[in-house]
């Protein structure tokens, strides 16, 4: 197993030291050149060999490996003049403000240094943020005109970013900073925040230059042998090219000026070797003019070290492709192609009981699905079946061996869609291998994973490992996710179709002959004797919806009920409803009501089916879901079930009605801008008279298209398939049909009616000021009978409206959930209850203050009375 | 303002008192942690100065939750 060489005590992070940093280099690098003309990398060179190796077949010069197994090694180059490091320049500014010009003391009176001092020892202890009383010291100490030890008087210091520095009329060169820095004394340091024991401050101006490894900056040789360099070597190149120029102008006594400006460019050099992003220089760019991808580029940003390939990881034994639906698989389960089934394996360890079945495998190899990929011998040796005789391999398999077969109907894996916004996100399914090219799931897991069929994506992983397998199995499965912890109610259930189907086979009018029956309950895979019928009528008996339906509850189940399409009426008739709306189920029969979107569908109240996962289990919970969207699907087919246009047809007398009504609103409109014309508007409380008016208006219209609606909801019975859909809440809105029907309303945008465009107009076809519904956005149109020109445009506008929310929405909210994540990722409820974040400080003394998983609650709460007690009563 | 504000009166404000050294080992012991490990609330906070506690000290804190009714968390006083 893993031996643990040293046990890690602390990590420090400081600074290095030019003397560390020449300590831990191989070589000084003192030429700009790479390779010679041979291709060989060059002695005391930015590619030198004992940088370590890239190219295969050369050998380190430092730790002897080939390239693979060689770490690298770092060098250095000895810079003529010292160098301000820009990473830093912060904390520079602070050092440089806060001390004495002369001596280097912090401007600060000893006693008040000693007592910070103290502090931060404390807060050290207390594991508290030390460092953040170095703003307090770094303000208080700027302002100081005099120093209190040597008496020398302040003179202005201003920062020029990015890494100028100028003191009265002067400027500091980083030679002056770095004598400043070093007179910091190390009690005054700390001060400061930084330990001097391990980052001195003069440290932040550097002397030496670390020269990266090789293997960080590996050059690439293209198709045509011509070998291109990394950005990283580039950049090494300008500044050793610089640092060479001025050192042999600083020696030959050239000009004052040129040397400065040697230096200057050396700073820069540097500057965008770490940092090839500082506003205020020019970036640096390749000769083609590209942007070069320096140090801090490779770490910053979405595709960088830390969010690229840290926080997000490219992984093996995962699959990507479309999804599909397919109602015939159960929730649990998931479809998975041959192709990625052949692909993906799971080691399987072979034991005298299933050796000969292992066998088989090894046999038909890789390409013969189900078949095997690789078999690992005890002594770890690894035997690929692509390139083996699988026959004779085959043979060798003893108990003990791994092999690697591929994946079978049943094997557990973990599906995704992102975005991943919460756990059910990600949830575990059964594999069963299917024919085809798609993943294919079950339509009631689209609601949590938020997925359509209109070229969604997904990714499967397949855990390895039996630990993983049975954590994904107990932990993760769909059937443990069907209640959300969201708002503690399901969130996997019945969605469209589904409910219209139950809808269709459950209202009162739906009898079943036998056979009928029986080809429902087969769909579904019950084969049982049917209860006695319901109906008998010329010899010939009949089965009623509600008794098939009643077939797939458990035996107990009590519960009663509004169902959605319950008008609310002022008194209730309950079981004598009119239209079926009050559901009862007593010792598992439907006797009255119809099941719609209470009963079963997803992210509604969901009565039928919260009960039975509650009650009853989620594995029973599953069965049911199963079973009833099978049964509903099958129900509908069977019943005969079509939408068209059609179904939003209302009588020529209704169109009249609504039209009387739309042009009473048109002129009470009228009338009301007269009034506000003629300055006799009432001006409601708090409001301008304008104000009063707008609010007056889309008053009288919000009611006009109201009324309009009511008129054809009255054509718009249960009979109507459209309207069945909208009422049991299988699919839209009554709003929805009544737009389509008798008038779209009012179009808005920012809880407004349309007013800008032009100059006190919306369109150039309307008069300057008109205040009219028509000139304001309202329209008086159907969707069936088409959108006026006018009317079309402010449509698109109201709609535009609605496209940029959503997109501002999840833009805030993306962002939102990455804040939370990293907040919130080391908190645990521990098993005291608490929740402790990673250093065990208490964060809730009892989890949600009550203590309640909400995944495991009724719909919040950890029980509700009212239903335990009609379970009991039984009503 | 000539009348002293008591922050106590406020009626989001809710119930702090200061835990004998006793009680306030036992909470200790209860979650098995130090004072650090405890949510911290300033010495410059309003209530804190009303009750008179002092650094160190540990606080009860008794207020209403949506979800339990009643909820008691202990809060460690810390300098400014
Ligand atoms: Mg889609
Ligand atoms: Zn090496
Ligand atoms: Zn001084
Ligand atoms: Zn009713």
């Amino acid at each position: 197993m893993m031996r643990i060489p040293k046990l890690i005590d602390r990590v420090d992070f400081g600074l290095m030291s030019p003397d560390e940093i020449r300590k831990v280099s191989v070589t000084k690098v003192i030429t700009a050149d790479t390779y010679d003309e041979d291709g060989y990398p060059i002695e005391r060179g930015l590619m030198d060999s004992r940088l370590g190796v890239v190219d295969p077949g050369l050998r380190c010069r430092t730790c002897g490996s080939r390239a693979g197994d060689c770490p690298g090694h770092f060098g250095h180059v000895e810079l003529a003049r010292p160098v301000v490091h820009v990473g830093y320049i912060d904390s520079i500014y602070n050092c440089l403000r806060a001390t004495c010009r002369k001596c280097g003391r912090i401007l600060l009176q000893e006693p008040k240094l000693e007592e910070h001092r103290k502090w931060i020892v404390e807060m050290r202890e207390a594991g508290q943020k030390w460092w953040e009383m170095t703003n307090k010291i770094v303000k208080s100490a700027s302002t100081t005109e005099k120093c209190p030890y040597c008496g020398e008087k302040r003179v202005s210091l201003k920062l020029e970013k990015p890494t100028t520095f100028i003191e009265g009329k002067n400027r500091l060169t980083p030679s002056d900073i770095r004598e400043r820095l070093e007179r910091i004394t190390g009690d005054d340091a700390v001060l400061l925040g930084i330990n001097s024991k391990i980052a001195r401050p003069e440290w932040m101006v550097l002397t030496a230059l670390p020269v990266s490894p090789v293997t960080v900056r590996p050059s690439i040789t293209l198709e045509s042998g011509v070998r291109s360099e990394d950005d990283l070597t580039h950049k090494l190149v300008d500044i050793i090219r610089i640092n060479q120029r001025l050192s042999e102008n600083i020696e030959a006594g050239a000009p004052h000026l040129i040397v400065e400006d040697l230096w200057e460019l050396l700073q820069y050099h540097v500057t965008t070797y770490f940092d090839n992003g500082i506003s205020g220089i020019p970036p640096a760019r390749h000769r083609s003019g590209r942007v070069l991808r320096t140090l801090a580029q490779r770490l910053r940003g979405k595709e960088g070290r830390f969010r690229g390939n840290l926080s997000g990881k490219r992984v093996d034994f995962s699959a990507r492709t479309v999804v599909s639906p397919d109602p015939n698989i159960s929730i649990n389960e998931i479809g998975v192609p041959e192709h990625i089934a052949r692909t993906l394996s799971v080691p399987i360890r072979a034991t005298e009981h299933n050796i000969e079945e292992l066998r088989n495998l090894i046999r038909r190899g890789p390409d013969i699905y189900p078949g095997a990929n690789c078999m690992i011998s005890p002594d770890s040796k690894r035997y690929d079946l692509r390139y083996a005789d699988c026959e004779e391999l085959a043979k060798t398999v003893e108990p003990g061996f791994i092999v690697e077969r591929h994946m079978m109907d049943g094997d557990v894996v973990l599906f995704n869609r992102q975005p991943s916004l919460h756990r059910m996100s990600i949830m575990a399914h059964e594999v069963k291998v299917l024919p085809g090219r798609t993943f294919r799931l079950n339509l009631s897991v689209c609601p949590p994973y938020n997925a359509d069929f209109d070229g969604d994506e997904m990714n499967v992983h397949a855990p390895q490992r039996e630990e993983a397998q049975a954590e994904a199995r107990i932990l993760m499965k769909v059937q443990e996710q069907i209640i959300s912890p969201r708002f503690g109610g399901p969130i996997i259930g019945g969605i469209q179709d589904h409910i219209t189907g139950a809808y269709l086979l459950t209202r009162k009018d739906t009898l079943l002959t036998r056979e009928q029956s029986q080809q429902l309950l087969a769909t579904v895979g019950m084969f049982v004797d049917l209860p006695k019928s319901a109906v008998k009528e010329k010899g010939v008996e009949y089965w009623t919806g509600k008794q098939i339906f009643s077939m797939l509850f458990p035996k107990e189940l009590n519960l009663s009920f509004k169902a959605k399409i319950c008008e609310n009426c002022a008194r209730c008739l309950k079981e004598e409803c009119e239209i079926d709306a009050y559901v009862v189920i007593r010792d598992g029969q439907l006797l009255h009501g119809v099941m719609d979107a209470r009963s079963y569908k997803a992210l509604d109240r969901c009565e039928v089916l919260d009960r039975i996962v509650k009650d009853y289990g989620t594995t029973a919970a599953r069965e049911f879901l199963d079973r009833a969207t099978k049964l509903s699907i099958a129900a509908a087919v069977m019943l005969g079930f079509t939408t068209s246009i059609n179904d939003e047809d209302i009588p020529p007398e209704a169109k009249e009605r609504i039209n009387e009504v739309l042009d009473d609103a048109q002129e009470k409109v009228n009338k009301l801008i007269n009034i506000y014309n003629a300055g006799e508007l009432e001006p409601l409380p708090g409001r301008s008279l304008r104000e009063t008016l707008e609010m007056r208006i889309m008053e009288v219209l919000a009611e006009s298209r109201d009324r309009a609606g009511e008129i054809a909801e009255k054509y718009l019975g249960l009979d109507n398939h459209a309207v069945i859909m909208a009422r049991t809440g299988a699919r839209g809105s009554m709003l929805n049909l009544t737009q389509m029907a008798a008038c779209v309303g009012q179009q808005s945008v920012r809880g407004e009616r349309l007013s800008r465009g032009y100059r006190r107009r919306t369109l150039p076809h309307f008069k300057l000021g008109d205040l009219g519904a028509e000139a304001r956005g309202f329209v008086s149109s159907s969707y069936k009978d088409g959108l006026k020109q006018l009317e079309f445009f402010f449509h698109a506008m109201g709609g535009r409206e609605g496209l940029v929310d959503t997109a501002v929405r999840t833009a805030q909210s993306g962002y939102m959930q990455r804040r939370l994540i990293n907040a919130l990722q080391d908190l645990r409820v521990e098993y005291d209850g608490t929740v402790r974040d990673d250093r065990g400080a208490v964060v809730q003394f009892v989890y949600g203050e009550d203590g309640v998983d909400p995944a495991h609650s009724d719909n919040g709460k950890a029980v509700n009375v009212e239903k335990i007690i009609e379970r009991v009563v039984g009503g | 303002m000539s009348v002293e504000f008591d922050a106590r009166q406020h009626v989001l404000v809710p119930k702090h008192e200061i835990l004998s050294k006793e009680k306030a080992r036992e909470v200790l012991e209860r979650y098995k942690i130090s004072p650090h490990q405890l949510p911290f609330i300033m010495s410059s906070d309003p209530v804190v100065k009303a009750i008179d506690a002092k650094p160190g000290d540990i606080l009860q804190v008794s207020r209403n939750s949506p979800t339990a009714g009643r909820a008691i968390v202990y809060k460690y006083v810390i300098e400014e």
